[in-house]
């Protein structure tokens, strides 16, 4: 992405949507910073995979999906189940391990899901979401339904089996779902430009007669509207749709991830995209005061602080629920539902 | 009672369910003309393509989909064609199927059922004839099935399309003709209990699909040498009934367990551990047979495998 001065707002309209990306976006930052907080303190006993830099696609895909639209994650889920509607507290909880989780503390920052607002679950295995995906898409048409499935993955999956198995599926059985590829650079601590041949995800789309567009994934505008428009389409019941956004992934794979893989000149020159500071400053360009926005952010952070404390004073699950969940088969060493 | 055959009493379980529940749908390869084996014949002139898929070859696909499907409220009949086949899915069946309800701490289940054919059947050699059923006992969250008669394949596959959590069903494809008594209507048989299908005081041969067959051979032979044999069908795996094996250890003081997949790390192996730590005061002797032995399965007829009634 080369440098780009902030794009000019159009309309009134479309300032009050920026102000809400914005605060959405503030509001996920503080999250991971929070969260990244907690790690160093030795309170998230789990691995933590940061999206700081990546905001903007939480944002602008989510705040266009209604509650029971259907949303599939990656492991690197936090923004995009936050966006969808999921309580701070409970994700924070469900960091911590603690009672009152979304997953009851069993899933940790990787299993993040609030099936209580169609956020179907973040998932371990790269790419294994666009089955599930596809398959939720499956049941919706089966079904009849009007909702769509949404699969957010990275760069990486598009070298999995499940990818093309998956894309395949969708187009032959002209299911809603959208596919949409947050390509922020990197497979772990692998350049993707290293080890994935051809033009890129979207040529790889297109090549199942699947419609694909490549947006500038820091653009929270951009974003919002490419995917409210490709939405339509899928809503339409046109089949599924396809968008590659780049963007790049501001910290390491994971929070104890150095990434002394890239030098820092590359890191500063990518700071000056932070598609919040982007955002900021179309604001401000519209007419919004600095100080109404840093108002805003500091907001953002001192309501993840007090979840934080919320979710350090909450108790640690039952010993009971070590073996709740798992088959309602009696046998030995398991238990029942609960 | 009426007759059929071990593949129509699957089918007649597949066309009650779905006629039941309305939820209830099939996808895999070559559904639509039946699948491979004909146990889909006619069902999809019965209930049509939306609910009798026709799939690609896509293993992967077919079992990821169906978890999603599944937890969207539907009951996915997933055919996976042989059991070979099935291991292009292990992502989608282990970390995804039957992991889902306890990391996402109970919020969903996935009720899907893995159909997957298994065993030794007219030579069809190395990638065609695996008995893999202990690999899915060893993941928490998976029931494994493996009927042996018309009449179980009928009342354990409606159990297993009702089940909440995901099953792994394992037909065996030397079983298809075989015919049997099967109940009409509802018919529905517990995971987790055991046939008795011989009583005997002297030995107690354990076994599960079609090696329940061959040991009940086995049993009738001993019969004539004055040797009173036990014999027992699982039916399923996990859950397995432990109760019924152990009552009848302590009766016969002898355990046999015969089955047809590779010996190392089979589920002939949990069963004979178990039996031992639990009872082995009264255990006078206990033997494993294998009928893979530690072999892959071979197209000729001196590889052949599968065990005759001589040998067990």
């Amino acid at each position: 992405m080369a440098k780009r001065s902030p794009p000019q707002l159009s309309a009134n309209v479309d300032k009050q949507r920026l102000l809400a990306h914005y605060r959405n976006m503030c509001r996920v930052r503080a999250f991971e910073e929070t969260a990244l907080e907690a790690l160093e303190e030795g309170l998230v006993p789990g691995p933590l995979h940061p999206s700081i830099g990546q905001e903007a696609v939480a944002s602008g895909v989510c705040a266009n999906l209604a509650s029971d639209d259907i949303l599939l994650s990656t492991h690197r889920g936090h923004g995009h189940t936050l966006v969808k509607g999921a309580s701070p507290l409970a994700m924070m909880r469900e960091l911590l391990g603690r009672e009152g989780g979304c997953c009851g503390g069993k899933g940790g920052s990787m299993h993040i899901a609030d099936f209580s607002v169609g956020m179907l679950g973040a998932n371990g295995v790269v790419g294994a979401n666009i089955l599930i995906a596809t398959g939720a898409a499956h049941a919706i048409k089966l079904k009849g339904e009007s909702r769509v499935a949404v699969c957010i993955f990275g760069d990486g999956a598009i070298n999995r089996g499940p990818f093309l198995e998956g894309l395949n599926w969708a187009k032959i059985f002209a299911l809603p779902v959208l596919f949409f590829c947050e390509d922020n650079q990197f497979s772990a601590t692998t350049r993707s430009c290293a080890v994935s041949a051809g033009p890129g995800p979207s040529a790889r789309a297109q090549s199942f007669g699947i419609p694909s567009v490549t947006v500038n994934g820091n653009d929270v505008l951009e974003v919002d509207a490419v995917v409210r428009d490709t939405l339509a389409t899928v809503r339409a019941g046109r089949g599924p749709c396809f968008i590659h956004a780049l963007t790049y992934r501001l910290a390491g794979h994971t929070a104890t991830d150095p990434a002394g893989y890239r030098d820092s000149d590359e890191v500063a020159e990518r700071w000056q995209q932070d598609p919040i500071a982007l955002a900021a400053a179309m604001l401000v360009d519209a007419g919004m005061a600095p100080s109404e926005l840093e108002d805003m952010n500091t907001e953002a952070g001192h309501a993840m602080r007090a979840v934080l404390d919320q979710a350090r004073a909450s108790p640690w699950p039952e010993d009971r629920h070590t073996h709740t969940h798992v088959q309602d088969t009696h046998g030995q060493g398991l238990q029942g539902s609960d | 009672m009426p007759i059929s055959t071990y593949l129509e009493a699957g089918k007649a379980a597949l066309a009650e369910e779905m006629r039941r529940d309305h939820t209830v749908w099939a996808l895999g390869e070559d559904l639509g003309r039946g699948g491979v084996f004909g146990q889909y014949a006619g069902l999809a002139d019965l209930f049509g393509a939306e609910r009798i898929v026709d799939a690609p070859i896509s293993e992967a696909a077919i079992m990821g989909t169906a978890v999603g499907a599944a937890m969207m409220g539907t009951r996915p009949v997933v055919e996976m064609r042989f059991s070979d086949f099935a291991l292009c899915a292990i992502d989608e069946l282990v970390n995804q199927a039957a992991k889902a309800r306890y990391m996402f701490g109970g919020q969903t289940r996935v009720p899907l059922v893995a159909r997957e054919p298994v065993g030794m059947w007219r030579s069809s050699a190395a990638q065609h004839s695996q008995s893999l059923e202990s690999w899915y006992t060893h993941i928490p969250g998976l029931v494994v099935v493996m009927p042996s008669t018309p009449a179980d394949n009928k009342g354990l596959l409606k159990t297993a399309i009702r089940s909440d959590d995901p099953v792994v069903y394992m037909e065996h494809k030397d079983l298809w003709g075989l015919q049997g008594e099967v109940p009409e209507g509802e018919h529905l048989v517990a995971f987790g209990s055991a046939r008795v299908v011989r009583a005997g005081t002297d030995v107690s041969i354990i076994s599960w699909s079609k090696t329940v067959h061959t040991a009940s051979e086995a049993a009738a032979a001993l019969a004539g040498q004055g040797i009173d044999a036990e014999v027992i069908d699982l039916r399923t795996l996990w859950p397995w009934d432990e109760e019924t094996v152990s009552a009848s250890v302590r009766k016969t003081g002898r355990l046999l367990v015969a089955h047809e997949a590779v010996g190392v790390s089979g589920f002939g192996a949990e069963i004979v551990a178990a039996i031992c730590q639990q009872h082995f005061d009264s255990l006078r002797a206990n033997r494993l047979f294998a009928a893979s032995g530690g072999l892959r399965t071979g197209d000729r007829r001196p590889y052949r495998g599968g065990g005759q009634a001589t040998d067990v």
